[in-house]
């Protein structure tokens, strides 16, 4: 289609959004609680190697160690979430492409971060 | 998805080659990209051969001396010649530069010298800046006050003032923006620093009453939250100021008024 917009009216195109701000300071909030959060589940993965799984149930089901474990994984698909909707903003032009990628993004992590929780709790309480 | 190759016409070939005159002593070879819609054919690099015992010490003086003694059909913008104007943006050595202030003594070996990349190219060194220029317009680079003018001047104090160096300085050579691969990727709504830099200086400009109207029209994810702290627009500005810097700040006063 020719386009016989004036440069203005490209430049200014549908407005601003008046968003973007809320995600931005997520993807900080998320990095910065992943910090202590990231180094205590290296340290505690460390720690697991000299244990079998029943000693690794009573590790889990330690009240402290879950709460934890479940903010860890939280944080971390939802960190994610955010992070790959950034990539998916800057790389997939084609909107329908975009809305697609955008919503399997969400979907996903939604999922696998419960399906994760869901896991824990599982091995921390189920027989 | 974005474009990872270059369309098939735009790709590059070898070009001509100009031999020095006889007699020339100290020469060196200048790699130009050039390129002419009007002839339907592909860029190519040509080599020119040049003396540079007759030569000035810039970049600049190199395309000239070419444009003059070797081939007229050379075309690239310069007006200043002293890096106040920004016309003669273009990449030397990898990097974008304005080739006015570029030492030829600071590049090794060949110089190699492309128009500022990834913009639509009208002639050999000349890109089209229109969308560029647009979007600068866009942010209303102007003091807006509803306040009535007084019968001088708006004041504003040496500390007020202060806040605006390393902004006003911009010439608006486009040599950040052009660098920036998420200007790259979607140029169509991400503003670029050029612009952001030039929208923040009248944000942090005391006189202008309408520092929240200005955040409302970058905030936008397109607009300014394109910016992933690159930085490739600090290093490549010929200025030596800090692009990145200000979009920072833009994005702080934008979390502080939440």
């Amino acid at each position: 289609m020719m386009d016989l917009r004036s440069d203005l009216a490209r430049a200014r195109g549908l407005g601003s959004a008046k968003e973007g701000t809320g995600h931005w300071w997520a993807q900080r909030v998320t990095a910065v609680a992943l910090l202590p959060l990231g180094l205590w589940f290296v340290y505690s993965a460390v720690s697991w190697g000299s244990m079998d799984l029943a000693a690794f149930k009573v590790w889990l089901s330690e009240p402290g160690n879950l709460l934890l474990m479940v903010l860890f994984v939280g944080t971390l698909f939802y960190h994610m979430q955010l992070g790959v909707q950034a990539v998916i903003e800057d790389y997939v032009h084609g909107e329908a492409a975009k809305i697609t990628g955008l919503m399997i993004n969400i979907f996903a992590a939604i999922f696998f971060g419960a399906a994760s929780i869901i896991a824990l709790f599982k091995v921390a309480f189920g027989g | 998805m974005v474009e990872f190759n270059l369309p098939k016409n735009s790709k590059v070939k070898k070009g001509k080659t100009y031999k020095a005159k006889d007699g020339a002593k100290n020469t060196r070879r200048f790699q130009v990209y050039r390129y002419d819609e009007d002839t339907g054919e592909n860029p190519r690099v040509d080599t020119y051969e040049v003396d540079m015992d007759s030569c000035g010490p810039m970049v600049l003086d190199a395309l000239i001396k070419i444009k003059d003694e070797i081939d007229p059909t050379l075309t690239f913008r310069r007006s200043c010649r002293e890096g106040v104007c920004g016309s003669c943006a273009m990449n030397v050595d990898g990097t974008n530069e304005l080739a006015c202030i570029k030492d030829l003594n600071e590049i090794k070996g060949d110089v190699k010298v492309y128009p500022l990349p990834h913009m639509p190219v009208l002639k050999d060194l000349v890109p089209d800046l229109t969308h560029a220029y647009a979007q600068y317009a866009s942010v209303q680079p102007w003091v807006q006050a509803d306040t009535p003018a007084p019968g001088k001047e708006r004041l504003q104090s040496p500390e007020e003032r202060a806040k605006l160096d390393g902004l006003w300085e911009c010439v608006l050579c486009f040599c950040c923006t052009t660098s920036c691969p998420s200007y790259w990727g979607n140029s169509d709504r991400y503003l670029g620093p050029a612009t952001l830099l030039q929208s923040f200086r009248w944000i942090a400009d005391s006189r202008d009453e309408n520092t929240g109207e200005r955040l409302d029209n970058l905030e936008d994810p397109f607009r300014l939250y394109r910016c992933h702290t690159i930085m490739n627009c600090t290093n490549t500005c010929p200025k030596s100021l800090n692009p990145g810097k200000a979009i920072g700040e833009t994005k702080k006063l934008l979390a502080q008024r939440r």
